[in-house]
């Protein structure tokens, strides 16, 4: 159980933000937070400015307007991207251990955490290996290893599963899910699969075409963790529907 | 099956030139002074190899201790210039000014500056000059080639600048460097052979100054025995950097 007092509080807070590049709005005005405890997926059209929401909430980038408000270190953040991101001359168990070793954390304490992040990936076997002998989903993994590793308490995942196929994207997606399951750290991910979005999140915020604003917000009221075949149930069926019809709604449909 | 066909046709190609070449020689009696013969160019190679031995080494020489004069300006250089901005609008002109200037032009001044009683210092000093470009270059490229994901990682993570270096930047540079260093390796080659070229005396004993001497005395066959010489120095020399290179990198990247 987590403690009261922790959950539901604002980790980020975007307050009427808004992003323009070269004068051109790109995003905003937007207004969200995410919460500990609690997974948010957001869902869009490319170009929306998924991706620039994600990278104010983890202090990477500022605001053309609006507030951004951060209650965590900057070294309690973890970002997953698109694509693994991991430094190829290093081996695995170096690249997970890389944010402790960047805070100072010694190096066997650094690799034994880096240890244990890597088995809840399912990848202990692979801690000698070069990022080069790993496949996309194998790598994958060992990019969430690294987020968790310093058990940080703003996850946010960047497509992270765009770059993989079905099977390896669910099996992940399943994975994932699990490691939610303990004590929760605020996620917020992006996604185009409004699946994915129902399947991994307890709150789904739709976006409209550039300049992204939240045109729809669903709750998928199941707890965690969740088996597979909650992609089955009737909760999920009707998520998905809801969630479907208001991204094509943002879209400009009928 | 054109991989032994691959292998055959550059060796079948240069066999036919040689064989025409020989064969034209004798047929039309080139003399030997204007165009040797394949034959008599083989009879000078082996007749003068422990002179033409001695003389690569001296060029070998010449060239990898000019490589390492530049390594020592590049490298800390091309270090200024990826942490500060500013410094790389300072040196970039100049490398390139030095890049784009003829080397032949600048050799006789340096060979002046030299003194007749170094000349490999002048050899040295030139070799450098060549190599500078491609070493610096490849270091500043890779140094700013790390990944930006990685780069924002490091933001997010709260890197200090020499932890985004030497875990970062340096390693990310290492293809790069390498790759400039096969370069440099063959231009440090030219540099050393114009210069001695260019000093135009005896002083240096280089494979270059062979070919001059020779060629003076009309001594045709030699001239083309140290040529020979030349060529096989520059390509070992690129096959062993670049058998260096796929080793280091296949050790970098693991596989």
């Amino acid at each position: 159980m987590q403690n009261a007092s922790e959950l539901g509080m604002a980790v980020a807070t975007l307050n009427d933000v808004s992003v323009a590049y070269n004068g051109r709005q790109a995003l905003g005005p937007i207004r969200f937070q995410v919460n500990s405890g609690e997974t948010t997926a957001l869902v869009g059209p490319s170009g929306c400015g998924k991706s620039t929401a994600l990278r104010l909430l983890a202090g990477l980038e500022s605001p053309s307007k609006g507030q951004v408000i951060r209650n965590v270190a900057k070294g309690e953040t973890a970002v997953v991207f698109q694509a693994p991101t991991l430094a190829p001359w290093e081996t695995v168990l170096n690249n997970v251990a890389l944010p402790l070793r960047l805070a100072g954390v010694a190096q066997d304490v650094a690799w034994e955490r880096a240890h244990a992040a890597l088995s809840r990936v399912g990848l202990k076997d692979a801690a000698g290996l070069k990022p080069a002998q790993l496949s996309g989903g194998m790598a994958m993994r060992v990019s969430i290893a690294r987020a968790l590793s310093m058990s940080p308490k703003l996850v946010l995942l960047d497509e992270p599963f765009a770059a993989l196929d079905e099977i390896t994207r669910r099996k992940l997606a399943d994975d994932v899910t699990s490691l939610w399951s303990g004590a929760r750290p605020a996620v917020a991910f992006v996604t185009h699969s409004v699946d994915e979005a129902v399947f991994m999140a307890d709150r789904i915020l739709v976006m409209s075409p550039a300049p992204g604003q939240v045109v729809y917000e669903a709750s998928v009221l199941a707890g965690f963790p969740r088996p597979p075949h909650f992609r089955t149930t009737e909760i999920f069926r009707r998520t998905v529907e809801q969630v479907s019809d208001a991204l094509a709604r943002s879209m400009g449909a009928p | 099956m054109t991989r032994p066909l691959d292998m055959l046709a550059p060796l079948a190609l240069s066999a036919v030139i040689i064989g025409v070449w020989e064969l034209a020689c004798r047929a039309l009696s080139v003399p030997i002074y204007l165009l040797p013969a394949p034959s008599d160019i083989s009879v000078a190679l082996v007749s003068n190899a422990p002179l033409l031995f001695s003389s690569a080494v001296v060029t070998l020489w010449a060239a990898l201790s000019a490589l390492l004069v530049s390594a020592l300006f590049a490298f800390p250089l091309a270090l200024a210039a990826a942490l500060s901005p500013l410094v790389e609008r300072a040196v970039r002109p100049l490398a390139v000014t030095l890049q784009v200037t003829p080397l032949v032009a600048i050799a006789p001044l340096v060979v002046t500056w030299a003194g007749l009683d170094h000349p490999e210092y002048a050899t040295t000093a030139l070799a450098a000059v060549v190599a500078f470009f491609p070493l610096f270059s490849g270091a500043l490229t890779g140094l700013k080639s790390a990944d930006p994901d990685l780069e924002r990682l490091f933001d997010l993570y709260g890197a200090t600048p020499v932890q985004r270096l030497m875990r970062l930047r340096v390693p990310a540079s290492a293809p790069f460097v390498l790759e400039g260093v096969k370069v440099g390796v063959g231009l440090s080659v030219i540099g050393a052979v114009v210069a001695e070229i260019s000093a135009g005396s005896g002083g240096s004993q280089g494979l270059a100054w062979r070919i001059v001497e020779t060629t003076h005395q009309l001594r045709m066959a030699e001239t083309f025995a140290a040529l020979v010489a030349l060529s096989m120095l520059a390509v070992i020399l690129h096959a062993v950097t670049q058998y260096a290179e796929t080793q280091i990198l296949r050790k970098w990247r693991g596989r």
